[in-house]
């Protein structure tokens, strides 16, 4: 038997750290998404305070996550035919419309209606150029009245239960993509959607608490605790769910031992070794479950929970991270022949390259804080009618 | 119109999505080729237009049937079933009229690692080297010559 013996179209991963960004990104959005409708459906008080820095949040990411997909692409421009004339057979290009309905249809028109009152009132108090774009925002009306608004609640309560099937399906897609390739012993797996979507919950719940306790301490306000400890709840629980999926993926493909086995689990136990079992498993997991579990168990004061919570978010945020990782790059690692290996090399100045990817990682959290000053996602202090 | 006083912003946001959807249909049938799906999902009348493209090679047999000393020396080594153009480039122009087109001669130190570069994508059998390494910087055709590569007196 010949080793590392790999085919000729192989030697040189295709997907580069772009294409690990794009999942990462989506997976934020369709998580804050989520986190957003919990409050609204289920009617969870506690977290209102990110309810609307959520959707923002998921605004941001989203605008955003197109992007790497672009740059990966010679001919950016060419990406528009796949809207002109979609293939339906084509998952990837119907991923297009399956995009704009997340776009245009929930997240828009669900932030829309939730600050309609805002924009109307900050289009009555603003001038310059400010008041041309709430005007403009406004739509021409300026109806604020009680009838009017709870017509908005109870559309946006409509957009917010179709929104989570969406977000289900646009994050859903993204694992399909991987999931749904015969080829590929490490993607091909029917679990694989299912534990994107998980993970991605995972992620979008972890960004927004973050995010949220950074911003307050921004602002100089108090950290509202209930909400926080809440969110945490959350995401313990559905960090355990996602664990579980992904162990069961594990287990599953051990016990099944199928011809790819060996060479997968080499492929574990040498390339993918740091950034999957160390850095996806043990520090981005693990150690955050054990962390998020003993702030549930452990009567701890309120400034140890919230340093908890932020080490705990952000060993999340690079344990999914990692995840995208190992399967974007880990998928390209091994040849299809089963019996070889390659390198990624990661370049930092190319277009593909790190530097890209780091200023498409901050790019979200540059359009977030343009949003977040022209719509202010805090309720407390909201304009009060004059 | 009362009725939908309240109602009017919302009736606003269909509106424009209507506009939106209308603007995307006309920008479709606008930049969609009229032969596009005639045949599949491509345009038709690329067919044509595909045909009627000026042939560039010319064909291997076409070179030897004048460059006969080289085809002599070629068929004795291991390029033998190389194609003449897959190292000169389309020459059918010059084919056609070798008087006036005179072909530019290849760059070796550039041609040659294009199939022989060791990459561990390509089977044991095929002979590769790490050209760095191997040549030392010099084109290939210092010590090899390109119709017959292989080295006299190399025993191998
Ligand atoms: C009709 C006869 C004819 C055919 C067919 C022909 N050639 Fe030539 N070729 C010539 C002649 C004659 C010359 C010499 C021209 C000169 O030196 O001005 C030449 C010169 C060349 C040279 C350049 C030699 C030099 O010293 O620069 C190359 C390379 C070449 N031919 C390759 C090809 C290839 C490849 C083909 C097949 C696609 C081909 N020829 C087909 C007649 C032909
Ligand atoms: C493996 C690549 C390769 C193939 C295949 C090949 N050539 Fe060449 N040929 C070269 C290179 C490189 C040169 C110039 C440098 C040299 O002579 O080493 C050359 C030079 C020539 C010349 C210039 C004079 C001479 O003999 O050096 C002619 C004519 C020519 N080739 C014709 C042909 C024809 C006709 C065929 C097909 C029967 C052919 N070549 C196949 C690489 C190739
Ligand atoms: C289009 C691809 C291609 C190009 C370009 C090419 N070769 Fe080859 N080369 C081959 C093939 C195919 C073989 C034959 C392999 C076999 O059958 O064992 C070969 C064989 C050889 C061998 C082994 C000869 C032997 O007898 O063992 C040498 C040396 C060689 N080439 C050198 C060169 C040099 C020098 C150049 C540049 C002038 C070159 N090759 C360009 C495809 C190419
Ligand atoms: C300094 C002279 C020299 C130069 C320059 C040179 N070679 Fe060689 N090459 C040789 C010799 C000598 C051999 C035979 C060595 C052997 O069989 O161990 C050889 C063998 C080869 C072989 C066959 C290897 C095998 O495993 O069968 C290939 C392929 C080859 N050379 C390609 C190239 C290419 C491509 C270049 C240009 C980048 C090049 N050579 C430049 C001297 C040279």
């Amino acid at each position: 038997m010949h080793l590392n013996f790999i085919y000729p179209n192989e030697s040189e991963l295709q997907w580069s750290i772009l294409i690990v960004l794009y999942p990462f990104l989506t997976g934020l959005v369709a998580g804050a998404f989520i986190l957003a409708s919990l409050e609204r459906v289920f009617q969870v008080a506690a977290v209102k305070p990110t309810y609307r820095l959520a959707l923002l949040t998921a605004l941001a990411f989203l605008l955003v996550a197109p992007l790497p997909l672009q740059l990966h692409l010679g001919h950016p421009e060419r990406s528009l035919e796949m809207y002109l004339t979609p293939h339906r057979s084509s998952a990837m290009a119907m991923f297009g419309f399956v995009y704009l309905w997340y776009l245009m249809v929930v997240l828009l028109l669900e932030i829309w209606l939730d600050y309609r009152r805002d924009i109307v009132l900050l289009s009555r108090s603003s001038t310059g150029f400010l008041r041309v774009i709430y005007k403009i925002m406004t739509l021409g009306s300026d109806n604020i009245s009680e009838r009017s608004l709870h017509l908005d609640e109870r559309v946006g309560w409509i957009i917010t239960v179709i929104g989570i099937p969406s977000a289900f399906l646009l994050h859903g897609y993204v694992g399909f993509i991987f999931g749904s390739i015969k080829a590929n012993p490490w993607w091909n797996s029917p679990l694989m959607p299912v534990v994107f979507i998980f993970s991605a919950m995972v992620s979008g719940i972890a960004a927004v608490m973050l995010l949220y306790m950074l911003l307050t301490k921004l602002r100089g306000f108090k950290i509202d605790i209930a909400c926080v400890d809440t969110i945490a709840k959350y995401l313990f629980y559905i960090f355990i769910i996602d664990f579980s999926l992904e162990m069961l993926d594990l287990i599953h493909r051990i016990y099944e031992a199928d011809e790819s086995f060996r060479s997968l689990d080499f492929m574990v136990h040498t390339s993918l070794w740091i950034p999957h079992v160390i850095i996806q498993i043990l520090l981005g997991t693990l150690v955050p479950i054990g962390i998020l579990g003993a702030t549930q168990v452990l009567p701890l004061a309120e400034h140890m929970r919230k340093k908890l919570y932020v080490i705990a978010g952000s060993l999340t945020m690079i344990g999914i991270f990692a995840m995208r990782w190992n399967v974007v790059i880990g998928g390209q690692l091994f040849s299809k022949s089963l019996l070889g290996y390659t390198t990624y090399t990661l370049h930092l100045g190319s277009r593909e390259g790190l530097g890209t990817a780091i200023f498409l990682t901050i790019l979200p959290l540059g359009i977030l804080y343009v949003l977040v000053k022209l719509l202010p996602p805090w309720q407390h202090e909201s304009l009060s009618l004059n | 119109m009362n009725r939908f006083k309240d109602s009017e912003h919302l009736l606003r946001v269909v509106g424009v999505f209507l506009v939106g959807v209308t603007l995307f249909l006309c920008l479709r049938a606008w930049f969609v080729p009229k032969s596009f799906g005639e045949f599949g999902h491509y345009r038709g009348d690329s067919l044509a237009e595909i045909a009627a493209l000026p042939i560039i090679h010319a064909g291997h047999e076409t070179c030897e049937t004048c460059h006969t000393d080289v085809l002599e020396v070629k068929k004795a080594g291991k390029h033998a079933n190389v194609n003449c153009e897959a190292c000169h480039g389309p020459q059918a122009k010059h084919a056609d009229d070798p008087g006036s087109v005179k072909p530019l001669l290849p760059d070796t130190s550039v041609l040659c690692a294009r199939c022989h570069e060791a990459s561990s994508a390509k089977p044991k059998w095929f002979p590769a080297v790490i050209t760095a390494e191997h040549s030392m910087g010099m084109p290939c055709n210092t010590c090899h010559t390109s119709h017959s590569p292989k080295i006299q007196g190399d025993k191998k």
